[in-house]
Parts: C-alpha cells; sequence; structure tokens
C-alpha cells in the first residue's frame, strides 16, 4: 500500500490521443504536498503518513496547529489528511510529493466531497419517476407517492427512501485511469469526472481494486527536504532492473 | 489564464502545428476533409457544405456543416482541432447576418442560397 496525495480539483477539459480520439480529463493540481507526520505501529497502532497541501497564511492558523507544523519544520498547511502505508513505505517528514507519484495508465481512487444539492426531493435524490402529468394528478406531479402498507405495519420502515438533504458528502470514486502527469506544474490528469466542485480538495491514492502499476515509484515519488531533487527510491520490490542502475547512478554521483 | 486554459492552448498549438485551422464563419462553404477507417484501410473523405454554427472555445470549439445529400438535409458537427480531420477548405465565403443559420433547415433550393463575401465589396463598404 503506497500513500496517497493530496490534490486540488482545477476543472475538466479534453484531450485528444493520437489515434484522433478525444479523452474527457480532470485536471488535478498537487501544489507543495509534503509529509508533515508519521503515525507508526509503536506509538498509534497504525503506519500511516500525514500530508499537508497548499499554503495558509499563519495568522489563520491556530497556536495548536502552528506547534505541529513547526515540529515539522513545514511551512502551514491549508489541508491535511492521512494515508494508511505500509511499514516500509515510511518518506522523511517534510518530503514533498511529487506529482510524478503516478504514472499514467494506472488506476487510482480518488475521495471528495460531492457539489451540495440542498433539501432534494425523491424523484432527483433517489430517481424515483414521479406522478404521471395528466389523468387528474393534481399538484403532486414530482411527490414520491406511497411510503409504505396500512394498519398493519402501522410505520414506515426505516432507511424509507424520501426527500432530504443531498450531496456536501464524502465520496470515493473507484478505478479512475491517469491520463498523463506533469511533474513540474505539478499536474495528474485523470480520465472522467472526480467528485467535487472546482477548487475543492480531493485524496488520490492506488486504486484498491487493482494490483499497483509496475512502473509506480515505492514508497513515492518525492523530493527530500531542502529541495534537493532526489529520484525514485531503491524500490523496495525491486522489480524493475531500470530504476535500480538510476538510483546507483545517483550514488555513485553523490 | 488558469492552468486548464493553460494546457488546451498548448494543446490548441500543438494541433494546429499538424494542421492548421483556416479562418472562417457561419456562411462559408466548407470542404471538410475528414480520415475515415474502412476495416484496416485509411482514407480520406470530403464533406463539402455550408458551415451553419460554431460553437465553443478553447480545445472544446466545433462547427456545424450542413448539406443537401440525395435531396435530404445532412448535418455534421466536428470537432474544430480533431486529429480526425485532415484539412479544411474555404471553397467560399458567405454573407450572413446571424451566427447561427438554423432557419436554412428549412429553406430549399434557390431560397437557401447565400450571398457571396467579397473582400473588396466588404472593405469599401465598411470604409463609408
Amino acid at each position: 500500500m503506497r500513500s496517497g496525495l493530496i490534490a486540488k480539483k482545477l476543472g475538466m477539459t479534453r484531450v485528444f490521443a493520437e489515434d484522433g480520439t478525444h479523452i474527457p480529463v480532470t485536471v488535478l493540481a498537487v501544489d507543495n504536498c509534503q509529509v508533515v507526520a508519521h503515525r507508526t505501529t509503536e506509538t498509534h497502532g497504525y503506519n500511516a503518513m500525514q500530508l499537508g497541501v497548499g499554503k495558509a497564511k499563519v495568522k489563520n492558523v491556530n497556536k495548536a496547529l502552528r506547534g505541529h507544523f513547526a515540529k515539522a519544520e513545514v511551512e502551514p498547511k491549508m489541508k491535511l489528511a492521512e494515508f494508511r502505508i505500509e511499514g516500509d513505505g515510511f518518506v522523511d517528514v517534510g518530503a514533498e510529493i511529487t506529482a510524478d507519484h503516478f504514472v499514467s495508465d494506472q488506476f487510482v481512487d480518488v475521495v471528495g466531497t460531492s457539489i451540495g444539492k440542498g433539501f432534494a426531493g425523491a424523484m432527483k435524490r433517489h430517481n424515483f419517476g414521479g406522478m404521471r402529468a395528466t389523468h387528474g394528478v393534481s399538484v403532486s406531479h414530482r411527490a414520491h407517492g406511497s411510503t409504505g402498507q396500512c394498519q398493519d405495519p402501522g410505520k414506515v420502515f426505516k432507511g424509507k427512501k424520501m426527500a432530504g438533504h443531498m450531496g456536501a458528502a464524502r465520496v470515493t470514486t473507484q478505478n479512475l485511469k491517469v491520463v498523463s502527469t506533469d511533474k513540474d506544474r505539478g499536474l495528474v490528469l485523470i480520465r472522467g469526472a472526480v467528485p467535487g466542485s472546482k477548487g475543492s480538495w480531493v485524496f488520490v491514492a492506488d486504486a484498491v481494486k487493482k494490483a499497483r502499476h509496475s512502473d509506480a515509484p515505492y514508497p513515492a515519488a518525492f523530493v527530500a527536504k531542502g529541495g534537493k531533487p532526489e529520484p525514485v527510491e531503491e524500490t523496495a520490490q525491486a522489480d524493475t532492473p531500470a530504476e535500480e542502475t538510476a538510483a546507483a547512478d545517483t550514488a555513485t554521483e553523490e | 489564464m488558469n492552468t486548464v486554459e493553460k494546457l488546451e492552448q498548448e494543446q490548441i498549438e500543438k494541433l494546429t502545428a499538424e494542421r492548421p485551422v483556416p479562418e472562417f464563419r457561419p456562411g462559408d462553404s466548407l470542404r471538410v476533409h475528414v480520415k475515415v477507417v474502412e476495416g484496416t484501410r485509411e482514407r480520406i473523405q470530403a464533406f463539402e457544405g455550408v458551415c451553419i454554427a460554431r460553437n465553443g472555445g478553447g480545445i472544446n470549439a466545433n462547427f456545424t456543416v450542413r448539406k443537401i445529400s440525395y435531396g435530404e438535409g445532412v448535418e455534421r458537427i466536428f470537432p474544430l482541432y480533431s486529429p480526425r480531420i485532415d484539412r479544411i477548405e474555404v471553397i467560399r465565403q458567405g454573407v450572413v447576418r446571424r451566427a447561427k443559420l438554423y432557419y436554412l433547415r428549412e429553406l430549399r433550393g434557390k431560397k437557401a442560397r447565400i450571398r457571396e463575401r467579397r473582400e473588396d465589396r466588404y472593405a469599401s463598404k465598411s470604409g463609408e
């Protein structure tokens, strides 16, 4: 299990493929996504990395969080989130996870907060059919109709689909394909739609229902603290020899 | 310009470098050469007609071409920057007073004609 990252949804556009087909894509921006803290089995009971993204004004950060960021020696972040990882998948605190953490054609799950619809009727909320337009129906064309039986059971069953609040909930969209990534600008292009409005934060992580892509860097694609670009760490699985040689080259340079 | 627009602009530049998009307006007659895949072979087919509308902006821009084929009106909508289009030829420029020429759907034969736009006349008229 690799860490995911926090991104901002910028909007949707299309990409024309080589063969002339076009791909609808959502553009996600990864803006300075740094590791802020570690959660380990010894102290917390589970393995996870806390990531932070964006840049918050110091005046808007409370004292407790200022202390938390100071401990990690990172700039105050706008959004914090934890990602569960394996015990060997830790990246040092302060390292910046870059957009090339994901590779083209790999599958990801994206978590976001869906656009709020307010108090929505049964037709919009549960795809009910509504009532007839004519044949004596008056006033209640969009009503949900009957909600149950008669004196027996004499109540409306719990969980009955009715009108109510819709949207503004945490939604996970699984198995979305990554079209491309742009490390320099911190962009991840994902095929199809992603929950949430433009400008909202989304959590992107490897798809839980697919095997990890063989080219995906493990434990993460990151720039170590201090801005020194450090290429892909030695792959723990040692799946591709090319990466190993690349890592060895940099080691000799240093 | 935001990042999404910037991405679109870069893609437009890349696509227009391969296939330039001529300047045309609704009312102009076009010949659109479309790449058609038949089985394993790919050939180029021309679709000739009047541009009756241009829609969208950026990479999403598209245009509608209408022609009368065997007495039946046919309209096709093309994405302006689609790589499936080999080239776009402007055959004739027309004078129209609408951005969307949907009224042409109701008209047949002589009534569906569009006056030709000649640059010299146009220039003298605007100079008045």
